[in-house]
């Protein structure tokens, strides 16, 4: 009687296990098409760009150029110095704001109303058009407290811009540390300032630091919130060095530099109607992807050292 | 990460940044407004500077036409390109900031219709056919290309055209419906490549631009002549605009100067100088592809600006205007 029963068990499992791995299958199917999908659009738009930009791109001096009418003359030095001063700026700005904004509210907040408005807030802060943001520091930096249209304002209004991304990630970071680890720190006697500090954060750094990139990424690519503070399209100067020969050794006049960026240099050259500017704007399309490209390097590289420092 | 760093480091560039004075040694010459004048103006730039070896800077913006305009109005720029005179609602804010601006056209830009250069039954479009084909009681109606002339065939009518906030759009509208706006269903883009494209492959499309966009894409497309108040069709071309005969789809475009910094700051005259002289407008102007004025118009214009005449010449919205006579006219 019993082996009847397994007997006439046996194919309906069969047949459900059967089942099954077909439709792991097809779901790994779907899968690997839409990988693919994304993937060879990625791809086709790097070729494409790589192979409109080649001529300028492997040419010295559309590093080294200033804009200019000729495009083959023009070259992306403000604006690459631009865009990496900006960032530069947007890091030191947002990074600390956010990371100590995210631990408050995971760590310290009460759980009360006024908490939930500011999550619900922040929440929405991030999906707020980058143009608004560009309204805002113009009110509010430039007409306000007399900023001006400078590399500070810039960083300024994109920390402002990324700073819901980076307090959402450090959230999800902290919120992802095993209890085990602070009841570990509060049994040693650390008190709660020590726990944060010295056990939450450091095993939380990766993940903050992935939300970091993600938000900075964002960043490097805006261009309409930077043309609203009134970055400029053309500018043959630099900005003062950072370095000087006689003490301090350091100055901060860059942050009042006017400037422009990689993405503004872009649009231009993209809407200019001689097909030779075109050339221009996918080379710089490049270079700005390859600066997107070498901070995720520096993030990875930074996230596996992390990593083992914790171990 | 130690995370202190960052954060002493902020707090020094802020404070130092607060302590520090704002006074630069360069001397800038601070131009911000439209992106139809912005070539213009980057190859003037770039020529003064050439010129200045160094002692002086140019930095030149594209906020737009109303951006750049808000900007100038609060002193915040010496000189605002325009692809359009400014508007009673600008000037109200300049007067109102105590700013007097000289009004200077520098170049001229030639509205070019075009079609696909398949299209056979187009060899000339009269302003009232442009008009039944964009004005705003056409929207939904006038779909067909036999709706605009009964002899052209039966086929779908496709539109494209520049964004309704750009000033090309204005001046085609002004020039054309005489109104505020047009239909709605057209194919808009602020890219005027795109609209190149957009014309290029669809022969049942009709499109207007720039003359250089359609310049530098003569072999995608063909550009339709026009005939204005039942005279011959005259085609888009640098001659024809010049002379006037292009009429009414020649526009002017412009730089507005803010004559205290005229005044005051001598290198900010100096690039005016540079700008409306008559050699460089007419070899830089032609370069980056727009029509240079005659010469007679840039001396008049450079008279007008070394008198430091305010105010603008324009009473409303206006078409058809040779530039001569326009710089004839006193400014209110």
């Amino acid at each position: 009687m019993k082996a009847d029963v397994s007997q006439a068990a046996l194919p309906d499992l069969a047949r459900i296990v059967d089942a099954n791995r077909r439709t792991d299958l097809i779901m790994a199917g779907i899968g690997i098409s839409v990988l693919i999908v994304a993937m060879s659009l990625l791809a086709a738009v790097v070729i494409d760009l790589i192979v409109g930009g080649w001529p300028r791109l492997i040419n010295p001096d559309f590093y080294l150029n200033f804009p200019s009418r000729h495009p083959l003359q023009a070259g992306i030095l403000t604006a690459w110095v631009g865009t990496i001063l900006v960032m530069f700026v947007t890091a030191c700005i947002a990074i600390p704001l956010g990371v100590g904004a995210g631990v408050y509210l995971e760590e310290y907040a009460a759980r009360n109303w006024i908490t939930d408005f500011i999550e619900i807030n922040v929440s929405n802060l991030a999906g707020v058009p980058s143009i608004i943001y560009g309204l805002l520091a113009l009110g509010l930096f430039i007409h306000g407290f007399g900023l001006g249209e400078t590399i500070l304002t810039a960083g300024l209004v994109l920390a402002l811009l990324i700073l819901p991304v980076i307090i959402v990630a450090t959230r999800e970071a902290i919120r992802g540390i095993p209890l085990d680890l602070r009841e570990a720190a509060y049994g040693l006697g650390a008190d709660k300032w020590q726990t944060v500090r010295l056990y939450v954060l450091p095993a939380a750094r990766p993940g903050i630091l992935t939300g970091t990139i993600v938000g900075l990424a964002r960043a490097i690519g805006e261009a309409a919130p930077v043309i609203t503070i009134g970055a400029l399209t053309f500018i043959a100067f630099l900005p003062p060095s950072p370095l000087q020969a006689h003490p301090p050794f350091i100055n901060f006049e860059w942050l009042e530099s006017p400037f422009t960026i990689m993405p503004i240099q872009m649009f231009n050259w993209v809407s200019r109607p001689q097909a030779e500017f075109h050339i221009n704007a996918a080379a710089a399309g490049v270079i700005l992807m390859l600066m997107t490209l070498a901070m995720n390097g520096v993030a990875i590289w930074l996230r596996y050292r992390l990593r083992r420092q914790v171990r | 990460m130690n995370f202190t760093k960052p954060f002493i480091m902020t707090a020094i560039a802020l404070t130092v940044t607060a302590s520090l004075s704002t006074v630069s040694a360069r001397e800038l010459v601070k131009v911000d407004g439209s992106s139809t004048v912005f070539p213009i103006t980057e190859a003037m730039a770039e020529e003064f500077q050439k010129a200045e070896r160094g002692k002086t800077m140019v930095v030149v913006g594209i906020s737009g036409t109303g951006g750049g305009f808000k900007k100038f109005c609060r002193g915040e720029t010496h000189i605002s390109d325009a692809s359009r005179p400014i508007k009673e609602s600008e000037a109200k804010l300049c007067r109102e900031n105590r700013i007097d601006y000289i009004e200077l056209p520098v170049a001229l830009d030639a509205l070019t219709v075009v079609v696909h250069p398949k299209n056979d039954w187009v060899d000339h479009l009269t302003v009232e056919e442009l008009k039944k084909a964009w004005e705003p009681a056409a929207q939904g109606k006038v779909t067909n290309w036999n709706q605009i002339r009964s002899s052209f065939p039966d086929r779908p009518l496709k539109l494209f055209g520049p964004g309704t906030d750009s000033g090309t759009y204005d001046y085609f509208v002004e020039a054309v419906i005489k109104g505020k706006s047009s239909r709605g269903d057209f194919t808009a883009s602020e890219d005027d490549n795109v609209l190149v494209q957009g014309v290029a492959n669809d022969i049942n499309a009709m499109g207007f631009f720039g003359l250089a966009y359609y310049e530098e894409n003569k072999g995608k497309l063909k550009a339709v002549p026009i005939s204005w108040k039942g005279g011959t069709p005259v085609g888009p071309s640098v001659e024809n605009a010049k002379n006037a005969t292009y009429q009414p789809l020649s526009r002017p475009i412009f730089v507005y100067v803010n004559k205290g910094a005229a005044d005051k700051k001598p290198h900010v005259q100096r690039f005016m100088e540079f700008y409306l002289n008559n050699e460089h407008a007419q070899t830089l102007v032609r370069e980056v592809g727009y029509v240079p004025l005659p010469a007679k118009a840039y001396d008049m214009a450079l008279d007008k600006f070394t008198k430091r005449l305010t105010g603008t010449v324009f009473h409303g919205a206006e078409v058809g205007v040779g530039i001569e006579d326009l710089l004839a006219r006193a400014p209110r």
